[in-house]
């Protein structure tokens, strides 16, 4: 008698206490989406305050000086997001997999210390070579472009490293069968053993896309002129010390958040599975 | 026939060619090359070798500041966002909980932002203002508002450490959700039987269980906390008062990049590479690495 009581209570705690960090977490964006309705001196002025956020005269006029303005540089970061984000992720993807599959099925000289390389590179930080890699752009005329700015990341040793402990798992039997029907190496690979690991580039699609996506510190130094910047590297032009130009930036920053938001909603499990799979098998 | 075992032993080399190739261009060259960088005085024009005098200069206060501010950053992240989320993920992962998928994807939206708009957030949040949100809520308490952007170094720590909390712990929740799936749940009965409490249960049951995924949030931990960047230099535009801000890839990015000192730069990048190291180092110790035939 007394258990199911003493079980209820916890539930209910743990419910308030959720709700409660529910609504410190989600609070911000809320925030954000609300000031984003009001003029930036607002913001200017009063910060982020209860006040402005429910006070009247809200209009989309930050939206549409941000957009439509004759000058207006947010599409072109918006065009050039998409198109790192899209041109990044299936490189990346594509060239992992390959690398990550080839380690784990086959055995070759070399191998250990390949696996052994890419272990020890998930521990290296890029930004140590920053400056070489910055040099190397200049000197490959890769400066203010997006092979530039993709470079650097195409072979990111962690999907390679997701790539070959999902590898590890693949039927192997299946290729013998495929040889003696005299089908090549690299036809096994596209013909037979990509539908397989089709749940691996979804989780490492959705992770490289959102890296892709906020990637911050090499865009800024790579990226020159204004109408070839990515959607943070535009955005922070608008904080200067000079004052910020919160118009824009926050309606800028409601654009950049609110699709990645829905897409999450769409593919929740895709993203979860994605993130639960590189760690457990790590 | 001889062929075909020809190819079958090429066909490894093309599959992991592009690793091998982009080892040599996007780490072994650039490694090479910022070592002999940091050796050398970089004009436009002219290099010249200037022996160890960049790593000299690292003797230099605003730069022990920046490791400081990186390690003790680190530090407290990985002391926060190890057991806040992993006690989250137990109380999600409990019978006990309801909603949990529901508050689980709620956690994690803040992930999703990037950190640009997320500086901004807290910059406008945690803005002088007596108006803004936080001063609105600690005069509540009769605390008076504070200059938090441009305040104290704790005030400083403090904001970054907020921006990480709020960033970074939907995603930890995940990682310990899914080592929690893997602990058979039978062990939780048999501990029932025996009596156990519920924290008795986490300290014997999960905690050593969820071993793997302590060690893979660590890693990303350090890594992360030392190389950290862009939150503070989107919090105070690469210009924190005091360097109250600073970090050690801020200040490769204001040497190498603002001040032109690539050589200068390259030492710092070096240094960063040996504390990343050693870090690691004291992690695989404590994992056991080091222990005669301990598995890994």
């Amino acid at each position: 008698m007394n258990e199911p009581i003493k079980q209820k209570t916890i539930s209910f705690s743990i419910l308030v206490l959720f709700s409660l960090l529910a609504v410190v977490v989600l609070f911000p964006l809320l925030a954000l989406l609300m000031s984003s309705f009001r003029p930036g001196s607002d913001l200017m002025r009063f910060g982020i305050s209860i006040d402005s956020m429910f006070a009247a005269g809200k209009n989309l006029d930050n939206y549409k000086v941000l957009l439509f303005a004759d000058k207006a540089l947010y599409p072109y970061w918006f065009r050039n997001s998409i198109m790192i984000l899209f041109l990044q992720t299936t490189i990346t993807v594509f060239l992992t997999s390959l690398v990550g599959y080839g380690l784990a099925v086959y055995e070759f000289k070399g191998r250990r210390l390949l696996t052994s390389l890419v272990l020890v590179l998930m521990m290296v930080p890029l930004q140590i070579l920053i400056l070489p890699l910055y040099k190397m752009m200049i000197s490959a005329r890769l400066m203010d472009t997006v092979a530039g700015v993709i470079l650097p990341f195409i072979l990111s040793p962690i999907a390679i490293f997701f790539f070959r402990q999902f590898s590890l798992g693949l039927p192997l039997d299946l290729m013998d069968a495929a040889r003696i029907d005299g089908v090549g190496e690299i036809g096994i690979y596209f013909r037979i053993m990509s539908p397989l690991l089709l749940p691996a580039y979804g989780a490492m699609a959705i992770l490289e896309g959102l890296k892709s996506w906020n990637n911050y510190l090499w865009p800024l130094i790579v990226l020159r002129s204004n109408k070839s910047f990515t959607i943070p590297i535009g955005l922070n032009t608008l904080l200067t010390p000079y004052g910020n130009n919160y118009d824009n930036l926050i309606s800028g920053a409601v654009i950049a958040t609110i699709p990645i938001i829905i897409l999450f909603l769409m593919f929740q499990r895709y993203f979860i599975s994605g993130l639960s799979s590189g760690s457990v098998k790590g | 026939m001889k062929s075909l075992t020809k190819k079958q032993n090429l066909a490894p080399y093309f599959f992991v060619a592009p690793f091998i190739i982009s080892l040599f261009i996007i780490y072994l060259y650039p490694l090479i090359s910022t070592v002999i960088m940091s050796f050398q005085e970089i004009v436009p024009g002219e290099t010249e070798f200037i022996g160890t005098k960049n790593y000299r200069r690292l003797a230099d206060p605003t730069f022990f500041k920046a490791i400081q501010n990186s390690v003790i950053y680190t530090v407290l992240t990985i002391s926060l966002l190890i057991p806040v989320p992993m006690i989250f993920a137990a109380m999600l992962d409990s019978k006990s909980s309801i909603g949990s998928r529901f508050f689980r994807s709620v956690f994690f939206v803040p992930s999703l932002v990037s950190v640009v708009v997320a500086g901004t957030i807290v910059r406008l949040i945690f803005a002088q203002a007596d108006t803004a949100l936080i001063n609105t809520l600690i005069a509540q308490f009769n605390i008076e508002p504070q200059n938090w952007l441009h305040g104290t170094r704790i005030h400083a720590m403090f904001l970054l450490l907020i921006l990480a909390l709020w960033r970074w712990t939907g995603i930890n929740i995940i990682y310990f959700l899914s080592g929690l799936q893997t602990i058979p749940k039978e062990l939780y009965e048999a501990a029932d039987i025996d009596g156990a409490s519920t924290i008795q249960k986490f300290v014997v049951i999960t905690m050593p269980l969820l071993k793997p995924i302590i060690v893979f949030v660590t890693t990303i931990s350090i890594l992360g906390g030392l190389s950290m960047f862009e939150e503070s230099y989107i919090l105070w535009e690469g210009i924190s008062p005091d360097n109250n801000g600073l970090t050690i890839v801020g200040y490769i990015y204001r040497k190498g990049f603002q001040h032109g000192e690539l050589g200068l730069g390259s030492a710092v990048g070096l240094v960063l590479l040996i504390i990343v190291v050693f870090f690691n180092v004291i992690q695989l110790f404590f994992r056991g690495f080091f222990k005669k035939g301990a598995e890994v």
